[in-house]
Parts: C-alpha cells; structure tokens; sequence
C-alpha cells in the first residue's frame, strides 16, 4: 500500500542564491530514499509546481554518492536580491517551498 | 614546510555575524589563522556608496568592535587574522587596525593589505554586463567595480607575516586556501589539492551555516542549545584532507547533515565549481563520520583555474520604501485583503505610481505568494507594500498612503510601521586576469 507523505519527511535541504538564480539541495535522510526522489522529484515537476515563480530553466544534478540533489532555478527570484521586492529576495524560503511537496512512498 | 595539521577557524561568516562565538574560537580554539568573512555583492555596493559620501568610510562597521575585542587574544596565542572587511576601502580599514593595535598595547603590530581588487577605474560606460546590458545602459549612478581576487593576491600577504591580512573583495574559499597553500608548500597548479582546500574553505566562509545554523527545523532537524551555536574550526592535513569541527561546550551540531548542506550551498554545477584558483569537482567530494561533531572532508578533484576574473558592478538602487498595517481575529484576512485593494487602486489612481508596488499579506501570503495560495482564514496578517521608489516623495506617498489606512481602511487596522532605505543594485562582468594587477602594502604600528 502506498502513502503520501511530504518531501520533509524523507529529506532536507537548503536554499542558496546567485544574483536571479536559487539553488536548493534536497538530502535523502535514508539512502533507501534516493530512489523514490530521482523519480519524483524531477526538475519538470519542481517546475511546473512553482510555475508563478520559477520563469526559467530547473536543472537538476544528482549527487548519488552524497544521496543528493542539486536544483538550479534559472529566473526564479523575483529579480534577485537586488531587485526582488519580496520580503525574501535571497529566496532563503525556497527550500521549504520545494519541502511541501509530496511524494509516494510503496 | 610544517607537516603539522593546520588550524584554521571562522570568526565571521557575513558581514553582521556574531562575535561571541568568534572570541571563544580565538581563546580555546588553538588556532593557526581565524578567517572573518563579511563581504557579500550588496555589502560591497554599499561600501562603495558609503566612501563616496567619505573617504575613510567604505570598510565594514563592525571591524573596530571585532579587532577590539580579538586582536589580543589573536597576538598572544599566535593567531593570525585575514580578513575581507575592508570592503570597498581596505586602507582606512587598515588605519583603525593600526589605532585599535596602539590603543591594546600590541607593538609591532603588522597588517597587510591586498590592493587590486577595486577596477572601478578599468571599466567604462561600453562595458558589457553579464546581463546583457552594458553600464552605460543600466541608467543608474555607477558606484564601482570589484574583480574576485583568488590565492595569487593573498599569499604574499599570508607570507608576509602580518598579524592582520586585509582585503576588499577576494573569493571567499581563496581567504582560506590562501594560509592553506602558505603552510603545505601546495603549487599553483596542484589542482586537487587546491580543489580540496578550495572544498574546506567553502564549507568554513559561512561560519555558523555549517555549525547548526540555518539548519534546524524542530522535530525534523534538532539542534542542541541553537542561541550558543559555535563557529566552526578546519583540522587541515597536508593532502587537503579536513575535520570539520567545533568547540566543546557550545551549541550546535556538525555531521554529515549540516556538511552536505552546506556543500552545495550556492553551488550551481557541483562538477565545476569555479573559483579564481581552480574549478572544483564536488561530487567527488566523501565525507566520513570522526567522532561527535566531527566529520572528515576528503576527495575533491580538480582542473585549471579560469582564464578570466569574476566582477561585481554596483550601482545605485535608488530608495526602497516599505511600509505595513495589521489586522487580526475573525475576518483579519479578509480585512487585510481589502487593505490591500484600497492601496493598490490609491497609489495608482490616485497618485498616478508607475513603479510596481509589491503587496502582501504576512501570515497568508507573502514570501511564496507568486507560487503558492496557502489559504484564507489567517487571524493574524499583516499588510506589507513595498516599492522601489523614483523619487524621494514618491517613496513617502506609499508611507503616507499605508499610515492613512488607519483612518480611512478597513476595520481594527493597527500597527502602522513605515521606512524608506537607500538601495543598491549590482551586475557582473568578466576581466582578462592582465587587467587585474595586485600588490600587498604592509602597515606597521
């Protein structure tokens, strides 16, 4: 039987940012994990699910030997710190954004 | 060369860090160098816009409380410091080290400064951004320009042996690199070692991110007694293998949680991670545990530097003016949501704005409001509205316009907080490294 659960569950991860483009790792906390995020989380989904802010590329590096990932989001900061006139303009939150999404464990 | 383990601590890992935990590092750390890294692109922005407005101005403002509170403690054990807090003006910031070392007794106290990261000079209005505009066409005061200096520029400083190093803008694993390559005797074109060394001086430059520090998240990621978190210390060993670790007796935790955090924390492509010095594979990279709070970093590899130089080129932002209104209890979301039409249709039609005003709604949607909904029945929102501003009146007409909520918005609107800040904005370029000419200037007591 399968269960939905949030990315937080199995995971964490941290925001960074370079001018208008956000970095956020994603950690498998269990390697066993590593697998259900290669599958679900791609970077098409992360895409699409933040589409009012992500106006660019989302590519996605695996790091296996770290069970990791790495998602670098092109035009996904509202400008940049300079320029953003969102409250968080380093996009510090985003990590938590992607954190909120669900995945299916068997 | 030593065959010892280097030490190396962080004191500062932005320009407002703390400074107890930097003290605590010097007094029981043991250390070889403490590294204080503070210098960001805005930082940097606003230190040039500061020294335009004086010329001792343009160094970080905490430099005088920090070397005050460490530059004896640093003498007495042998420590020595390096530093980017002389932002956009590293000569006055070496003049207050000089006065801070007089007024603590320190006699033949030496600091060096490494000049040449300032182009400001180099470039022209023809200059082509990396954002596809040249400066001439941003249409904003140009406040200066910094080239990203590598290990090249600051060893003959760590060779020097001044007690104090000093720079402006420096990549910020070179500052830790650079004492790195002093004590093993590493070649400028050992790329794995400096791939490795480069590894352990992006895990130290943002101090407390590596300790504990934003990182926890209560009862998924606990961290123990976060208020005293430590700042972190590197065992570096002569191949480029480093312990991350921190002080007995202080909060925080460091595994293999907060190390891989941190590794890719603004990395983009982990198999090429540029710096001045090197480009370095950090999927390579394999951490192992080494006791509590310890953790091993090893296997980083690595190529040939890149031909060019990175540089930030700020200008001025204008003012961004911010202001906000509460409301909270039955209906506070549907309240604050009216507030924020009233503003809305007033700055536009009323006063005519044509800048974007940038409304949100604190504690229903704010920080993801572009991407997500998180629902309607918060009881406790506040509006924000934020502009940047063409002009200084126009910047008071939002404060005027949010104030007047007061009165004439919704019901039970309190809370009225309003400021108006000067902003910076900058871009990046590319220099051939020829144009870049760096020299170290020692300053005595």
């Amino acid at each position: 039987m399968s269960q939905t659960v949030t990315l937080r569950e199995i995971a964490h991860a941290r925001a960074g940012d370079k001018g208008n483009r956000s970095n956020v790792s994603v950690f498998a906390y269990d390697p066993a994990h590593y697998d259900v995020i290669k599958q679900q989380l791609t970077a098409e989904r992360v895409k699409k699910s933040f589409a009012g802010v992500l106006l660019g590329h989302v590519e996605r590096y695996e790091l296996p030997a770290l069970n990791g990932f790495n998602f670098v989001m092109d035009q996904a900061l509202e400008g940049g710190v300079n320029e953003s006139l969102n409250l968080d303009g380093h996009g510090k939150s985003w990590s938590f954004m992607l954190l909120g999404l669900t995945v299916e464990l068997e | 060369m030593s065959q010892q383990v280097l030490r190396l601590g962080t004191g500062a890992g932005f320009s407002s860090d703390r400074l107890d935990p930097a003290l605590d590092l010097v007094v029981r750390g043991n250390l070889d160098f403490i590294v204080f890294e503070c210098v960001g692109e805005r930082t940097l922005a606003f230190g040039h816009r500061d020294r335009l407005n004086d010329e001792q101005a343009g160094y970080n403002p905490w430099l005088e409380r920090r070397l005050m509170a460490v530059a004896k403690e640093c003498r007495e054990r042998g420590t020595r410091i390096i530093t980017n807090m002389g932002v956009a003006n590293p000569v006055a910031a070496a003049r207050v080290a000089l006065e801070v070392a007089r007024r603590l007794g320190l006699h033949d106290y030496r600091v060096a400064v490494v000049h040449g990261d300032d182009v400001t000079a180099a470039l022209t209005p023809d200059t082509q951004l990396l954002e596809g505009m040249t400066i001439g066409e941003v249409g904003r005061e140009y406040l200066g320009a910094n080239a990203y200096l590598g290990v090249d520029a600051l060893l003959p400083a760590v060779e020097s042996g001044a007690d104090l190093i000093i720079t402006g803008r420096v990549a910020d694993p070179s500052l830790f690199l650079a004492p790195q390559m002093a004590h093993f005797g590493w070649r400028f074109d050992d790329w794995n070692a400096l791939s490795r060394g480069t590894v352990t001086g992006h895990l130290m430059e943002c101090a407390a991110q590596i300790t504990g520090g934003y990182f926890a998240d209560p009862g998924f990621k606990d961290v123990e007694d976060l208020a005293y978190v430590g700042f972190p210390i590197a065992e570096v060993h002569e191949d480029g293998r480093a312990v991350i670790t921190k002080l007995a007796q202080t909060g925080g935790r460091v595994d293999s949680q907060t190390v891989k955090e941190q590794l890719l924390y603004e990395v983009h492509d982990p198999t090429r991670y540029l710096t001045p010095d090197v480009t370095a594979d950090f999927t390579k990279v394999r951490l192992d545990d080494d006791g509590p709070n310890r953790v091993a970093v090893h296997g980083a590899e690595g190529g040939a530097r890149p031909d060019q130089l990175k540089v930030t080129v700020a200008f001025d932002g204008g003012l961004l003016a911010e202001a906000g209104v509460s409301y909270a209890g039955p209906g506070a979301q549907a309240r604050g949501e009216l507030a924020a039409r009233v503003l809305d249709e007033r700055m536009r039609h009323v006063h005519g704005t044509n800048s974007p005003v940038r409304l949100d709604l604190i504690g229903a949607r704010s920080l993801h409001a572009s991407a997500l909904d998180y629902g309607d029945e918060s009881k406790d929102v506040r509006v924000r509205a934020a502009l940047r501003a063409s002009s200084r009146a126009e910047a008071q007409t939002l404060l005027w316009e949010v104030e007047s909520l007061l009165c004439c918005g919704p019901a039970g609107g309190g809370g009225y907080r309003g400021s108006i800040t000067p902003s910076v904005l900058t871009y990046s370029a590319f220099l051939d490294r020829d144009r870049v000419q760096t020299h170290v200037e020692i300053f005595e007591a």
